[in-house]
């Protein structure tokens, strides 16, 4: 049941925490294919993550989580500080804010039901910015236009997974069919809860008003310590009550407009300059 | 040598006093402090930063902050001036029957008309692609609806602006008379919109500080674009004229309710209007277009003196144009703010125990007995 034609469903990512073991292949893999910038060297201080987070010049990010020692975690000595990692990527949301918020149709839906956007149609107005509930999109201020995942459309088209999906070496990114890979993922967070890791979960926020994404993760406990927002909302749920008040508004200022000058002497006021 | 820490050496260096007391001096803050702070380290979360559902992912924020120019909250207030302008000139043409008044208000909407399209256009990337802003009409894109709006009113604007005038010239010929008059309806019928759509505008974001005020952003920026056009009508000469002090003694009521509304509520989204350079901007600007100008305008009502009323009626219209002016910037200001408060689309509290940021762990110092 692949649907295209605007009911969208077909190519999705998994991403597995548990498999991840933070090599950064995904990341390196997405700036050769892409041909996307460097984006500096500073260290963080946060684990080894020195990138912070998915934006213009890094559409595949690894997360280092750090949590308190804790015996077995991802396979480490139970004196150490236990690791997880987890690659983060666009999560090509069933109801994308950046595909709705754009003014130019430059940001649209390809046929494998990824969020894209189209190079030459952007121009860079910025409003996909502050649309995304996910906080990926950016505005690349040297280039003037919006960045971020293309799901690989260029190799998608080709046949071919996405460059970071092929890269990774332990399958911690997976690449296939939507309904394929949630049903893969249900079996691997039975498989990882039998084995004990009872702290796995998926995270797809289907219940809310992004109704889903391409892009889904199987992390071990809080998905919110791998930021990734417990309710992301797409801000077209707004617009109802944004666009009341606007009539509202409207409204007001009709009548008052009205009713001050009705109530007032009519005719020419005498212009007195006050200099 | 290099001077650059980040550049590595590529020739040996002979230790000398200065070398040998810096690395004293790194020795002892490390003594001292149980950690070095140098470029390159990041303090905050040293020496062992963890994640976890109180403290998130190290604090890194998920929401990017808005990216737009200091000329976007220019435009919100250009442009919502140019809205309230055209309106209040079509009311005082048909309505008010001062066709003086009319005639400057046409042209301050003209003129706000065209400053924010250049204010739009400036901020974009890709500036010579502003025309792909009308390759599409997409009703669930306010800025797309706004781009329409802005394109549309400008144009009318300017047709009633040229009819008018043409129709003064050669008093009033019948097809001229009814352009202009059409398009002075145009002008006004969209001048509503464009007025108060840059509340929509920034509401329906992912920015919490702003989605959360979707309901009353609208009608505050628009009551802010009313005190913007009546207060810069009034400095171009109309301080004496009563409907336009309605209106201003209107908007600024409605401005003192939104301060109260803002104010009276203690919830998490709203500290950017409340705390920091945004609270300070958002702040002063309500008290200017609200109760400042208010004050103001109903001494000005009041019977004085002819001079008073006009020193009364032009400091309100500085306060309401100064006001509106912070109003603009100071939510822009507390949406970057709201987008770098980490927890709010975590929903994790701030009055949890954990609190403020992700402090090191206190360094314990162990002396060698």
């Amino acid at each position: 049941m692949s649907v295209t034609e605007n009911g969208h469903r077909t190519t999705a990512f998994l991403t597995d925490s548990t498999l991840c073991i933070g090599c950064k292949a995904c990341e390196v893999a997405c700036k050769e294919w892409n041909g996307v910038a460097a984006d500096g060297f500073e260290w963080s201080g946060f684990s080894y993550d020195n990138t912070g987070a998915v934006g213009h010049s890094t559409w595949r990010h690894v997360k280092f989580v750090e949590h308190e020692p804790q015996a077995g975690f991802g396979g480490n000595a139970a004196e150490l500080s236990s690791w997880s990692f987890s690659s983060d990527v666009c999560k090509h949301c069933e109801v994308a804010g950046c595909l709705e918020a754009c003014p130019t149709g430059a940001i649209a839906r390809t046929e494998f039901g990824g969020v894209y956007v189209q190079p030459d149609v952007c121009n860079g107005c910025s409003y996909c910015v502050v649309a995304c509930p996910f906080g990926v999109v950016q505005k690349n201020k040297d280039d003037g236009r919006a960045f971020k995942c293309t799901f690989c459309y260029d190799r998608q088209k080709a046949g071919l997974e996405p460059a970071c999906a092929k890269a990774c070496p332990t399958e911690s990114i997976k690449f296939g069919r939507i309904e394929e890979l949630q049903l893969a993922a249900q079996d691997r967070v039975r498989e990882l809860h039998r084995r004990g890791m009872t702290d796995a979960q998926l995270y797809d926020p289907r219940d809310t008003s992004v109704k889903g994404v391409h892009a889904f993760f199987i992390v071990r406990g809080d998905p919110r310590q791998y930021n990734l927002p417990p309710k992301p909302e797409v801000p077209t749920i707004y617009l109802r009550d944004g666009w009341r008040a606007s009539a509202i508004g409207s409204g007001l200022l009709l009548a008052g407009a009205l009713l001050a000058f009705l109530s007032s002497p009519r005719g020419r006021t005498e212009k007195r300059h006050s200099r | 040598m290099s001077t650059d820490p980040l550049v590595s050496r590529a020739e040996s260096r002979v230790p000398d006093e200065s070398s040998e007391a810096r690395l004293l001096e790194i020795r002892t803050q490390a003594t001292q402090q149980g950690m070095v702070v140098q470029r390159g380290v990041h303090p905050e979360g040293a020496p062992f930063p963890m994640a976890s559902p109180e403290t998130g992912y190290y604090g890194i924020h998920l929401l990017k902050e808005p990216q737009w120019t200091p000329e976007i909250p220019l435009y919100l207030f250009t442009g919502g001036a140019a809205g309230a302008s055209a309106v209040i000139g079509a009311v005082a043409d048909w309505i008010g029957g001062d066709r003086e008044l009319a005639r400057h208000a046409r042209w301050l909407a003209l003129g706000g008309a065209l400053i924010s399209s250049a204010l739009l256009i400036s901020d974009l990337g890709r500036p010579s692609r502003f025309l792909n802003m009308l390759r599409v009409f997409k009703v669930q894109s306010p800025m797309s609806m706004g781009a329409w709006t802005l394109a549309a009113f400008g144009g009318a604007t300017a047709a009633s602006v040229f009819a008018k005038a043409a129709e003064q010239r050669f008093d009033g010929k019948f097809p001229v008379t009814v352009i202009g008059n059409i398009a002075q309806f145009c002008s006004a019928a969209l001048g509503l919109p464009l007025h108060n759509y840059t509340g929509v505008l920034i509401g329906a974001t992912a920015i919490p500080v702003w989605n959360k005020n979707i309901k009353t952003l609208p009608i505050h920026f628009g009551a802010s674009g009313v005190q913007a056009g009546v207060s810069m009508l009034e400095l171009m000469g109309y301080n004496d004229n009563r409907a336009l002090n309605l209106l201003g003694i209107g908007s600024a009521l409605w401005e003192v309710w939104e301060g109260f509304h803002l104010e009276s509520r203690d919830e998490e989204e709203l500290k950017p209007l409340k705390q920091g350079l945004s609270g300070c901007l958002t702040r002063t600007g309500g008290l200017m277009s609200g109760p400042a100008s208010l004050v103001l305008r109903l001494l000005a009502a009041l019977p004085v003196s002819n001079a008073r009323v006009q020193t009364f009626r032009r400091a309100a219209a500085m306060c309401g144009i100064a006001g509106s002016l912070l109003t603009r910037y100071g939510w822009m200001s507390a949406g970057r703010s709201s987008a770098r408060d980490w927890r709010l689309p975590l929903a994790i509290s701030s009055k949890s125990p954990h609190n403020e940021k992700i402090q090191p762990p206190a360094p314990e110092v162990q002396a060698a007995s």
